[in-house]
């Protein structure tokens, strides 16, 4: 044991940046931390890639055979559900990780710091969003291998993968919000995905809504996620759907106003407990 | 010009429902001394923490952290402060290097500097070999430390210690001990909380003692045991011995009345200074004729205090204030 003494010597945080850089350059450190845990929990990390796999195995030889699409073929039919799908419940993890930083007393000790309060959000918001990158390359990967075969332009399946991943930044900001406000972690792996699940199976995903009762096709057709298969289905298949893309452009624009302002209200004034 | 103290609260006030976390406390702690905050489980000692750290916004009353407000001004009170909370806040999925090195660069602590202190600190509190694993592979005590730890490498001006001892051995105590009293020295203001009087008088100059969210008591170590009345000689006769033989022997070192359980052949008597007396109260007891089958000197607890400033002892205190809840007007005054 040495007997330095431990003296409140030097201003430390000497270097004077603006408010914009600190946002940016603790975002990068926080999402470094994630990043770096990625390898050490490699369970979180080999589920959200097992459930593209899954889904379009299980759809495309259980029920493929039963489904008929008009125009093309199942799988191709299946793919814009399965990519749209496997990035929201990607993002459910964003909520977990949330409300285990805050349930481990950490975000109390980060809000002590004086970092951009912005940062333990955007952060780690930024590191699920590279990981989320891996799961829509997984899921290109298995669909080429059970026979996709994606019309049009090389640029409009870019334009597709981006929106794919635009729609896992909303539902990030969504599934953090959830861990913000449901104390339990447990409780937001569970509650984050089970109110999902309605606009995930009641949507375009796994068959046209034109084979469902009215009532129920009146919700699918219209509601946000179903909106986003239609849109990235239309830039894969090469089908005109210019209103579902814009309409798709304008909920995740929507979304994200919302709910970016709102999870960092809720995270500064949320402690551990 | 008078001297900007380090930390001011004035009346604030914290409820969750029905629950009054505070009510009205009052604190001033001078820049550069130690406060010890005492209280017993649930007296809101971890709620003013809070407050004083900038987590939690009080429901009214002033609070100023270095001249700052803690609301209004809570970035620049974020920059002079040190936070270990209760419980350890540490990343399990990082190394204990990994950890400080987040804390620091989320601190904005320039490298060269921070990077020796990161491994002062370790090696201060005995992390040197464990640095590298994951946090998950430590013992309880081993997160504490490092929690401890990471929470000065700021080298932060005003430190808020949230009972910094509890779950540490033995050697982490004292290490931790040491290390406040370094701080103290080197001018860093303290804040710490403890449920442990011995702890507080070994390492404050100041004490509050708060109960039901408010400051009951407030004063040195000395004057707060002085009203408590010292220490109490505790004694067990063997049998033959005569009892008030005994009490007439300690006569001429008791401070006040002397309690007598025949049954259980036991005697309690207030003394002070009772160390220096100890060999010359043996001696006359000896002489006396008295064989002692048991002989304590014990210092006054937290329960003592509690005992004499409300009334109740600290641990029914939580059992009355959940009474006093649902009764309002039954509240006992001291
Ligand atoms: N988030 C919360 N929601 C509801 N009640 C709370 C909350 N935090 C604290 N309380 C209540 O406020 C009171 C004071 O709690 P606090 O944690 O400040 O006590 P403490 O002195 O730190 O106790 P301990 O010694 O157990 O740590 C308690 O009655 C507690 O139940
Ligand atoms: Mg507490």
């Amino acid at each position: 044991m040495n007997n330095r003494q431990f003296a409140p010597t030097e201003r430390l945080t000497a270097r004077s940046r603006s408010a914009l850089y600190w946002a940016l350059a603790d975002a990068v450190v926080v999402a470094k931390r994630q990043i770096r845990q990625i390898p050490r929990v490699p369970d979180e990390l080999i589920t959200a890639m097992l459930q593209p796999i899954i889904i379009v195995l299980l759809f495309r030889y259980l029920f493929g055979g039963a489904i008929n699409v008009p125009g093309t073929s199942y799988i191709n039919y299946l793919m814009a559900g399965a990519f749209v799908q496997s990035a929201v419940f990607a993002s459910a993890n964003t909520g977990v990780g949330v409300a285990n930083d805050l349930k481990r007393g950490l975000i109390d000790r980060f809000r002590s710091l004086p970092m951009a309060p912005s940062a333990v959000l955007t952060g780690r918001i930024f590191a699920d969003l590279l990981r989320n990158i891996f799961v829509i390359l997984v899921t290109w990967a298995i669909g080429l291998l059970v026979g996709f075969q994606p019309a049009g332009t090389f640029l409009a399946w870019i334009a597709a993968s981006a929106l794919v991943l635009l729609v896992s930044l909303v539902f990030s900001w969504l599934s953090a919000l959830v861990g913000l406000l449901i104390p339990s972690p447990e409780a937001v792996a569970q509650a984050g995905i089970i109110w999902l699940l309605p606009f995930i199976f009641a949507s375009s995903a796994f068959v046209p809504v034109s084979t469902m009762p009215s009532w129920l096709r009146a919700f699918s057709e219209h509601q946000p996620v179903s909106l986003m298969m239609d849109a990235v289905r239309g830039l894969l298949l090469n089908q005109p759907a210019s209103s579902a893309l814009w309409q798709a452009l304008v909920w995740c624009g929507g979304m994200l106003l919302v709910l970016i302002p709102l999870d960092m209200w809720v995270y500064g004034r949320r402690t551990a407990r | 010009m008078t001297k900007v103290p380090a930390i001011l609260a004035e009346g604030v006030c914290k409820s969750y429902g029905k629950t009054h976390a505070l009510a009205g406390l009052d604190l001033v702690v001078e820049a550069g001394s130690v406060l010890g905050a005492l209280g017993p489980n649930g007296a809101g000692k971890t709620t003013a923490v809070r407050i004083l750290t900038t987590l939690l916004k009080p429901d009214s009353g002033r609070v100023e952290v270095a001249g700052l407000d803690v609301v209004t001004q809570a970035a620049a009170v974020r920059e002079r402060i040190g936070l270990a909370g209760q419980y350890a806040a540490v990343d399990e999925l990082l190394t204990g290097y990994e950890n400080l090195t987040l804390f620091r660069q989320l601190s904005h602590l320039s490298r060269g500097v921070a990077k020796r202190r990161a491994r002062d600190l370790l090696e201060r509190f005995d992390l040197v070999e464990a640095a590298g694993r994951l946090v998950k592979t430590y013992s309880g005590g081993m997160r504490r430390r490092l929690d401890l730890a990471a929470s000065l490498i700021l080298a932060p001006s005003i430190l808020f210690l949230d009972e910094p001892t509890t779950g540490l051995d033995l050697r982490g105590r004292l290490t931790m001990w040491a290390l406040i009293q370094d701080l103290a020295r080197s001018g860093t203001t303290i804040f710490l909380t403890t449920q442990y009087l011995e702890e507080a008088d070994h390492l404050a100059q100041q004490i509050v003692v708060i109960d039901e969210g408010r400051v009951i008591a407030t004063g040195t170590a000395d004057a707060l045991k002085a009203q408590v009345g010292g220490e109490r000689l505790e004694l067990t006769l063997a049998p033959g011995s005569a009892l008030d033989v005994a009490v007439e022997a300690l006569g001429p070192y008791r401070s006040g009345e002397v309690q007598v359980d025949t049954a259980k052949r036991h005697l309690g008597v207030p003394v002070t200074h009772g160390a220096e007396h100890l060999a010359a109260i043996v001696r006359d007891l000896d002489a006396a004729q008295i064989t002692l089958t048991d002989l304590a000197l014990r210092r006054p607890t937290l329960d003592d205090v509690f005992l004499t400033l409300t009334g109740h002892t600290a641990t029914e205190a939580k059992e009355v204030a959940e009474t006093e809840e649902r009764q309002p007007a039954t509240r006992r005054s001291q």
